[in-house]
This record gives C-alpha cells, sequence and structure tokens, in this order.
C-alpha cells in the first residue's frame, strides 16, 4: 500500500528556523547569514563593516566553524559580543546551533547579527536559520565561474559582494561573465564591489545594509 | 556533505508517519530530489540503514526520484535544461531566467506492509 506523504525532508530545520526569525523581529535584530568559500574574506569583510556602522548599530556575530576560535579571537580583540559555534563534521550551521545561541547575548535598540557560515558554498545554502539576509561573499581569485558552478548559494542570496578587488588587475578574471552569472538568476541583485585592504566599496555596503535594517524596523530612530 | 544530518531528519518523519498510522514496516520510501539540493543517494542509504536499525523504517528501501535543474527563459519563455556553461537561453539568447525546478527535497510516499499484503 502506497500513502502519500509530501513532507519536506527538512521541515525540523525550517520549523526552528522559524521560531529564530520570530525571537530575532521581537528583539529588533536583523540577521545577515554570510556564505562563502573559504578564505574569500567572510571575517574581514564583518570586521570592516562593523567598523564602519557601529557608531549607528549595535553588531553580533556567531561564529560558524568546523574547528577553532580563531575568527572569534579576532572579534573579540575588537570588542565585538561573540559566539563561536564548532560543528565538528558538519559542513554548515542549521537553525539548531542558532537557537542555542541565541540566550548568549544581550540585546540594546539596533542590532545587527553576523552569522559568519562555515566556508563552503554548497551546503549552507539548503538550511535556512531564521535570517533576514542572505549575503553571498564572492572575490576575484575564487574565478568568474562560481555563479555557474554554484547556482544554489546564488539563488537564495539578497545581495553579493566581490571581495579583493585590489587584485583585479593581477588575476584572470571576467568580471562581465560573473556579472552575467548572477543578473541570469537574479536581475536586480545588488552586487558590492569591494576591497577588505584598501576598504573601496564598503560606503555604498554599508548605506545598503542600513537601509535594509530600516526597511525591516521601520519603527527606528536611526 | 551533510547526510548524516538529512537522514536523521528523513528517519524522524518516516517514523512519526508509522506511529501516527500505527504502521508496523515501511517497505520503501519515494524521495524527489532536485539535482541542485546536494546529497549523494548511495550516502544517505548508508546512514539509513545504520540509523533506522530497530524502527518500522527498518531495511526500508529508498528510491530517489532526481530532478534535473529546468530554468525558463524570462524573455520566451522556452523551458530547458542547463547543458553548456552559461545560463543563455538556448532558444532566444535571452540572458534572464528562472528557475523552474531543481531544487526539489522532499517525502512523496511511503509503501507499507499491512496485514492485508
Amino acid at each position: 500500500m502506497k500513502i502519500d506523504v509530501r513532507r519536506n525532508i527538512l521541515e525540523a530545520n525550517q520549523e526552528l528556523a522559524l521560531q529564530n526569525r520570530e525571537f530575532f523581529q521581537k528583539n529588533k535584530v536583523l540577521v545577515v547569514n554570510i556564505m562563502a568559500a573559504p578564505g574569500a574574506g567572510k571575517t574581514s569583510t564583518i570586521l570592516k563593516t562593523v567598523d564602519l556602522l557601529r557608531k549607528k548599530l549595535r553588531f553580533l556575530v556567531i561564529e560558524g566553524d568546523i574547528a577553532s576560535r580563531i575568527d572569534a579571537e579576532k572579534m573579540e580583540s575588537r570588542g565585538i559580543p561573540v559566539v563561536q559555534i564548532n560543528t565538528g563534521h558538519m559542513c554548515h550551521l542549521d537553525a539548531n546551533m542558532i537557537k542555542g545561541a541565541l540566550s548568549k547575548f544581550t540585546y540594546g535598540a539596533d542590532n545587527i547579527l553576523f552569522i559568519e557560515n562555515v566556508g563552503n558554498l554548497v551546503c549552507p545554502a539548503e538550511f535556512s536559520l531564521g535570517e533576514g539576509l542572505n549575503i553571498v561573499i564572492s572575490s576575484v581569485p575564487e574565478g568568474h565561474d562560481k555563479p555557474y558552478k554554484y547556482p544554489g548559494v546564488y539563488l537564495k542570496a539578497d545581495a553579493v559582494i566581490l571581495n579583493k578587488m585590489d587584485t583585479l588587475g593581477s588575476i584572470d578574471f571576467e568580471k562581465d561573465s560573473f556579472y552575467e552569472g548572477i543578473k541570469a538568476l537574479h536581475a536586480d541583485l545588488p552586487i558590492f564591489e569591494v576591497s577588505c585592504k584598501t576598504g573601496e566599496g564598503f560606503t555604498e555596503w554599508g548605506e545598503w545594509l542600513l537601509g535594509k535594517y530600516r526597511e525591516n524596523f521601520p519603527q527606528t530612530m536611526l | 556533505m551533510h547526510e548524516l544530518s538529512v537522514t536523521e531528519g528523513l528517519i524522524k518523519i518516516i517514523v512519526d508517519e508509522a506511529e501516527k498510522r500505527n504502521i508496523r514496516k515501511i517497505s520503501r520510501i519515494n524521495l524527489v530530489i532536485g539535482d541542485l539540493a546536494s546529497i549523494v543517494d548511495d550516502s544517505v542509504q548508508f546512514y539509513y540503514d545504520i540509523l533506522s536499525k530497530g524502527t518500522a523504517a527498518e531495511g526500508a528501501v529508498l528510491f530517489f526520484k532526481r530532478v534535473a535543474p529546468a530554468f525558463a527563459c524570462q524573455q520566451c519563455h522556452a523551458v530547458f535544461e542547463k547543458k553548456s556553461y552559461g545560463y543563455r537561453c538556448p532558444e532566444c539568447g535571452g540572458k534572464s531566467i528562472i528557475l523552474e525546478k531543481g531544487q526539489e527535497f522532499y517525502i512523496e510516499s511511503i509503501e507499507v506492509e499491512t496485514d492485508e499484503d
């Protein structure tokens, strides 16, 4: 006998992600899930963004790594509240891990929580965390073919940051091809060209992020 | 790469369905998985065989119905499977596409042994 089931295999994660989302809305936290390959500049981008906006917003960070506290220590050294999650064998963060970290922070008036996902362009795309924004960071040295090789993560993105623009002249990176791949999937997706090294492009990204905070929490005094 | 956690979730749902319906033994589980959902069938089966031991789902055959990604051109509305490097529409060369299918990730049905069988 055949019985129709029609249930999403990841439904338990989806349910927890919804609960996290409600918690974040209530506590005025815009959660930004940062997904990228290892070495794309996730930590550096977070640090630059915090430097730029910390007078306006309160920043919190969850660091997801297979092992080590290297990135968490970088946050701590700048006085940024951080929770390190070591996933062990797991290739991504999931909603349950985020739920476990929520009570470790205190929340102020206007909060942005960066979740630095495990460096990986595949698995993080499939597990919702309760985030408000999904940001993919690509970097010039990774090459222009990533939107074609990993459509899933780009389909999930609300914006793409193209980092390490300072290396453009010395690396074989076809910017038109990179843009075409992303725009094919998402005609209107914002792409921010930045360099964590020189600081270029961060003003535009910061303004966009601030705008998103205001959009999510219109009652803010910001 | 995350087959272990996916398989744990899968078995939880299957056991829940079995309890809800008073099913003693599930013989087959039909899954629909888009090719853009990044799991490896053999790996899920491997974990499944270990994790399902002692449950109503033990020994069930996992059947993976794979769905190839298909895109629809926003210009001429042709639906195509991506064969080449780029995303351009093979019909009109359009550069803007919508993903039609390929991200499915669900349990379609289960097959059970009943007393009447």
